[in-house]
């Protein structure tokens, strides 16, 4: 279609809630070709339902969502899942299918989709998990592995089908330094080399400005600020110094909505 | 309080008409994974199945022991101790077998099927199917409805049988009861229609067992709670349905 727009995802004016509670009101956001643009913000915010938005998993109540300049809400159930096929995701917990091994986890995307020898797949998923140094757990069940390394495993089933975009949920949470290291440069050389698209939601704030090309900060339903990660750090607004700096105080309060710390203590709002 | 009642019946009619959705769905599916995906289905024929056998043989035993048992002692007060076997295979042929059976197949198969599809949503794992373009409907749940819908039958004959087997334990072996008349007066009695009526329940018992399972195992709400809530929910539910279509299937049948 638009091959040669710079960018791969356009979302404008994005609306959804979630029973009550709006979610996203009036969100706009690009996501550049080739880039890896990091989401970020506080928790509750939304940004697993974004990335659940942006593949359709759920369907906005107001706004287009445009991936590759075709609005995705107009697809059928076939040319959806004909796009997935071009999105690799890792979810938060890794979501390896129980029933399978490491090795047939890595291997189920290729199984289902193409007609490849057990020959060939078994070179595609052994290069796969050697990528993310689990070549040699391949004969595991997922129950076996570590947090880690089922986040790893499911990184090596995220590539798999080498897609052109992928999307990293909570990429960083839970994972020892070692491993976290590796990852980070797993995603800026896949996305150097192979030319990939990445997103990535987190709120690993020092993680995301080594590897992210732009940010995007959100907070009560709309994109804050963004930017290179030197650009946020060097923002003025009192949102983004909070969230990039970690203070407690600022306008996201730190406290959920109650009523008065002494008068409660007090026994007084019984009243 | 009209107005909980309203809302009551609201929920229930709606969810009853999804039900029915999600059964087309199923049904629209089913060729195709049988087609294809043979033996994803053979897989959970033997999940499903094979994996209940023991619990079905061991209260299938039982169940007949304690049939030719109450049979025989009542029967033996009009002087009627020969019937026995007629008296138990008509019971077990016809209502004890594909009703206990998909009672049992409930407990069994049905809690394992919605626990397992309902942890399978809880940890992300259908969302990751339908992110790899594979459809979570054909790929878990059909296959696992396919599996119930095969193996529940099997299981009620089955029951029915060593049932028979426990019968002519107790009143042949323990009892006294002439070999020669146990079966034979079973075999005058028991008419080819007695049994169709049990292949028919126990068919119709087995797609709304494997139906009702993979249903709330599918709209489990994705905490533990709501998985162990979705689990009981099948039992209960299976229990109720099964003994209400049981009396409609009969009074038809009659």
């Amino acid at each position: 279609m638009n091959a040669v727009s710079d960018n791969l995802i356009e979302i404008h004016d994005l609306d959804y809630s979630f029973g009550a509670r709006k979610i996203f009101n009036g969100l706009n956001l690009t996501i550049k070709r080739g880039g890896v643009t990091a989401i970020m913000g506080p928790s509750g915010t939304g940004k697993t339902t974004l990335l659940r938005l942006i593949t359709r998993q759920i369907v906005p109540d107001h706004g287009v969502i445009l991936v590759d300049g075709v609005d995705i809400a107009t697809l059928n159930q076939t040319a959806l899942y004909e796009m997935r096929k071009r999105f690799g995701m890792l979810f938060q917990n890794g979501a390896l299918l129980t029933d399978l091994s490491v090795f047939e986890n890595v291997a189920f995307p290729l199984r289902e989709h193409t007609r490849l020898t057990n020959r060939l797949i078994r070179h595609v998923v052994l290069t796969k998990l050697h990528a993310v140094g689990l070549r040699g757990a391949a004969d595991m069940m997922p129950q076996q592995l570590s947090g880690g390394m089922a986040r790893r495993v499911a990184l090596a089933r995220a590539m798999v089908m080498d897609p052109d975009i992928l999307i990293y949920d909570e990429p960083f949470v839970g994972l020892d330094p070692i491993s976290m290291g590796v990852i980070v440069r797993l995603v800026r050389k896949m996305n150097d080399a192979l030319g990939i698209t990445s997103i990535i939601v987190s709120h690993d704030v020092q993680e995301i400005s080594t590897v992210a090309d732009c940010s995007y900060l959100i907070s009560k339903g709309k994109v804050a600020a963004s930017g290179s990660p030197d650009e946020l750090n060097k923002a003025s607004s009192e949102l983004v110094r909070q969230f990039m700096h970690g203070m407690a105080d600022g306008p996201v309060a730190f406290h959920y909505d109650a009523p008065d710390y002494a008068e409660q203590l007090l026994g007084r709002d019984a009243e | 309080m009209l107005r909980d009642l309203y809302y009551t019946l609201f929920e229930f009619v709606r969810t009853f008409g999804a039900l029915q959705l999600f059964f087309l769905r199923l049904l629209i599916h089913s060729p195709t994974v049988i087609w294809r995906r043979f033996g994803l289905v053979v897989g959970q024929v033997y999940n499903a199945g094979a994996l209940s056998l023991v619990i079905i043989i061991i209260c299938g035993v039982f169940v007949g022991a304690v049939l030719g048992l109450q049979g025989f002692s009542n029967l033996s007060r009009f002087n009627a101790e020969d019937s026995v076997g007629a008296v138990a295979a008509l019971a077990l042929v016809k209502e004890l077998g594909p009703v206990i059976t998909a009672l049992l197949f409930a407990g069994r198969a049905g809690t394992a099927l919605s626990s397992e599809i309902g942890l399978m949503k809880a940890t992300d794992q259908l969302s990751a199917m339908e992110m790899m373009a594979v459809n979570p409907i054909r790929r878990v749940v059909v296959p696992r409805f396919l599996g119930g819908v095969v193996a529940m039958p099997l299981l009620a004959a089955i029951f029915s049988m060593v049932g028979l087997l426990g019968a002519h334990l107790v009143c042949v072996s323990l009892l006294g009861v002439d070999v020669g008349s146990f079966w034979q007066q079973m075999q005058q009695s028991v008419e080819v229609a007695d049994i169709n009526e049990g292949i028919v329940k126990s068919v119709v018992f087995g797609i709304a067992a494997s139906l009702l399972a993979v249903w709330e195992g599918y709209n489990a709400i994705p905490t533990a709670e709501g998985v162990g809530r979705a689990t009981t929910r099948t039992v209960v539910l299976t229990a109720i349905v099964v003994l209400v279509f049981d009396f409609m299937i009969t009074a038809v049948a009659i």
